[in-house]
């Protein structure tokens, strides 16, 4: 597979604390990366590395195949987590400015605002300035200057943060789109309901250091508990060395509910032929972790 | 540089587009002509002549106290106490009693009014008297008047600059002037454009624009952007006022040039074709008292022997690099607080060598020449101001290079150690920054 950027051992301290320590991500092209990790764990310091705005005191970054470099800059689109707009500016005005510093030129720029201002049917904000609009609709247009030069790489922070969730989900399909006209999006967030539908592959920073990396199929597999649920009627008990039970309630007269552990080379057959000599089996499906359980499980063990 | 353009571009236009730089533009040209104007027309209408009743109880100054076009004396042959009575009727604006004792008690003369009296009424009464006392004392002595004009002489000195062989007239007053108001407009400039800088780091560092600009340009890059952005926007400023002022007084001088022919007060014409700034700045002079005003075209004339060029050359040179040298200390203390009420601590330490050196500018305009001034004209800090007070009375060139040559290294140097402050400050949020933090902050790497 094909990296857009590939991070090795970035090292950055600050005066009196270490806020990356030897942190190592390789984010795949034409993905939706997620990047997570608890309230100061190091993203925002990585993030800002990756824009540019701060210097490692260590480590290299690649970007599309070549040692990251100011031409770069303009292959990349980044929607700060804290963000703003001049406010006394006109919209149409600061979008050019924002497109232009972005390497487009101005007709470019115009062409390109032109496509966005309808499809977001905004085109009466144009002459307006920046504080006659709510945040909502500002968000908007920061999430346009971000993208509006077609990066290659678009880094969001808390992209739907202020936003309803009627323009959330606007914006969450305009994320989508642009995936799959082959950008590649990294996405820091805390909500995990979006990582769990947005993302394709996630990396975890805890404490200044990566503490997981991989796609999201693969850390479902990786945090899996061995555990199932079940619905029976009948009396059920552990069986040595096939499955333990770990809890169970009685639903209505005679019928439990409960969770069982499959012990280390049990097959999954295995396992129900042993439950059905014992009981009769209503229901039986597997506990996948949520990104929730591994985000939360994976910062505890750390 | 591209970059660098394009937000020199938005710094400015967004500046000069804003109806407060309009309006200032248009308003102190305005003002200029309106101040002349009315200074004008104070001098041509001030015969709205008072009447002034005497009453002399000693004798001594009936007829005395002569009429000029402010005030007429009319002398009652009355006694005060019924003259205070009948003053509300009688029409007068003020009454003078002089008191039979005044050649022994000399503070007993008494003005009496409905207001206050003006202080112009008061010293040309108290001059009056004083005048006549002494020509009763001379009389008494045997000296009359005559024989004390023929001993005074009226002694009023050339200043003539030696340089390269040659004699100059030169006028010192001039030079004076001259220095003084290129050096109040730089103090006044630094100020108002540094704050200007001050103002908007802080704009895009509490609306949080400030991380996506970065994002696509350097910190350094933003920071000499605005600083330069709003450079240009002080010259556009300054050239305005420049140019509307000289057009206002040259259409205002034609309106009324028929009422100036024959007016004995030329000194109005005169400095009607000096730069406004020079002219209003005369004209106040002239008005408190700093220069009489007879003296007007001679320094007019001596202007013209000044160094003209070098002034001109050097005030823009100082003028851009006073300028860049605090503003870009402005700029470093918007990017490190949160919002204007942390601002006073950090301004203090920079506004006090501003402050210093106008202060110090006052004592060089009387030694142009002294070790305080050649070096406070060296200190980058001071030089933009001092060096502009003693640049008309002429400085040695090697003085001149040597102190552009610092201001250079100097502002270099701010610039520099401004922008490792503004690149970390930027991006600090909801801290308190102290001196020591700030410290920190100059030494932190990438």
């Amino acid at each position: 597979m094909d990296t857009i950027l590939d991070i090795k051992h970035i090292v950055k301290n600050y005066a009196n604390h270490l806020a990356l320590d030897d942190v190592s991500i390789t984010v795949p092209k034409g993905l939706i990366f997620g990047l997570l990790g608890p309230n100061g764990a190091g993203k925002t310091s990585l993030i800002r590395i990756v824009n540019q705005i701060t210097a490692p005191d260590s480590g290299e970054i690649y970007f599309d195949g070549e040692k990251l470099a100011e031409k770069h800059i303009y292959q990349i689109g980044y929607l700060p987590e804290e963000r703003g707009l001049y406010k006394k500016m006109k919209v149409g005005d600061l979008l050019l400015y924002l497109a232009r510093l972005k390497g487009l030129t101005k007709t470019e720029a115009m062409d390109k605002l032109k496509e966005w201002f309808i499809r977001f049917d905004i085109k009466s904000w144009w002459e307006k300035p920046v504080e006659d609009l709510s945040k909502g609709m500002q968000q908007k247009i920061q999430f346009v200057a971000t993208v509006l030069h077609q990066p290659k790489l678009i880094i969001l922070d808390e992209p739907f943060s202020g936003f309803d969730p009627i323009n959330a989900n606007i914006i969450k399909d305009e994320i989508l789109r642009l995936r799959d006209e082959g950008s590649t999006i990294i996405f820091s967030t805390h909500r995990m309901e979006s990582v769990e539908e947005l993302c394709d592959h996630v990396a975890l920073i805890n404490k200044s250091k990566k503490v997981l990396d991989g796609s999201k199929a693969e850390l479902k597999e990786q945090f899996k508990t061995n555990s199932f649920n079940i619905e029976y009627e009948g009396k059920l008990d552990s069986k040595e060395g096939v499955f333990d039970l770990l809890n169970s309630n009685e639903l209505s007269p005679n019928h439990f509910k409960g969770n069982v552990k499959v012990s280390d080379g049990v097959s999954m057959n295995d396992l129900i032929k042993s439950l059905i000599e014992q009981v009769e089996l209503k229901a039986f499906n597997e506990n996948i972790p949520s990104m929730n359980d591994i985000f939360i499980t994976a910062v505890n063990q750390d | 540089m591209k970059n660098i353009l394009l937000i020199i571009e938005r710094e400015y236009f967004t500046r000069v587009k804003k109806k407060s730089f309009i309006i200032l533009t248009l308003l102190v040209p305005l003002l200029m002509m309106g101040m002349w104007g009315a200074i004008f027309w104070a001098a041509m209408s001030g015969v709205d002549e008072k009447k002034i009743a005497v009453i002399d109880d000693s004798g001594y100054f009936v007829n005395k106290i002569s009429d000029n076009e402010m005030y007429s004396f009319e002398y009652l042959d009355q006694n005060i106490t019924e003259a205070k009575k009948a003053f509300p009727e009688s029409g007068k604006d003020a009454l003078v009693y002089i008191p039979e004792n005044i050649m022994e008690n000399t503070k007993s003369v008494q003005i009496f009014a409905e207001r206050g009296v003006p202080l112009e009424l008061k010293s040309k009464v108290e001059g009056s008297i004083e005048r006549e006392i002494e020509n009763i004392k001379l009389t008494e002595a045997g000296i009359t008047r005559s024989v004390l004009e023929d001993a005074k002489m009226n002694i009023s000195s050339e200043t003539i600059s030696l340089k390269d062989g040659d004699e100059k007239k030169s006028s010192s007053t001039a030079a004076t002037v001259i220095g003084f108001i290129c050096a109040f407009l730089i103090y006044i400039s630094v100020f108002i454009y540094g704050a200007q800088v001050m103002r908007g780091v802080m704009e895009e560092k509490t609306s949080r624009i400030v991380e996506v600009i970065i994002s696509s340009v350097k910190p350094f890059q933003l920071m000499i952007g605005k600083i330069v952005g709003v450079a240009l926007v002080g010259l556009t400023q300054f050239t305005l006022w420049i140019v509307l002022t000289l057009a206002l007084f040259s259409i205002g001088g034609q309106l009324i040039g028929d009422k100036l022919t024959g007016m004995p007060d030329m000194s109005a014409v005169q400095s009607a074709n000096l730069p406004p700034e020079v002219a209003a700045q005369m004209q106040q002079n002239a008005q408190s008292g700093g220069i009489p005003s007879e003296l007007l075209p001679d320094i007019i004339n001596a202007a013209g022997t000044l160094p003209i060029a070098t002034i001109i050359v050097s005030f823009l040179f100082y003028f851009l690099g006073g300028y860049l040298l605090y503003s870009s200390l402005f700029g470093a203390v918007g990017s490190a607080v949160d919002g204007e009420t942390d601002t006073q601590q950090f301004i203090l330490p920079i506004t006090i060598p501003i402050i210093a050196a106008f202060i110090i500018a006052q004592f060089v305009m009387r030694d142009p020449n002294g070790p305080l001034a050649f070096w406070s004209s060296m200190i980058p800090f001071t030089s933009p101001i001092i060096m502009m007070v003693r640049i008309p009375f002429g400085v040695p060139t090697w003085q001149i290079v040597v102190s552009i040559l610092l201001l250079i290294g100097g502002f270099i140097f701010t610039t520099w150690l401004a922008a490792r402050i503004y690149r970390v400050g930027i991006l600090m949020y909801g801290k308190k920054v102290t001196w020591k933090e700030l410290s920190k902050w100059v030494f932190y790497k990438g």
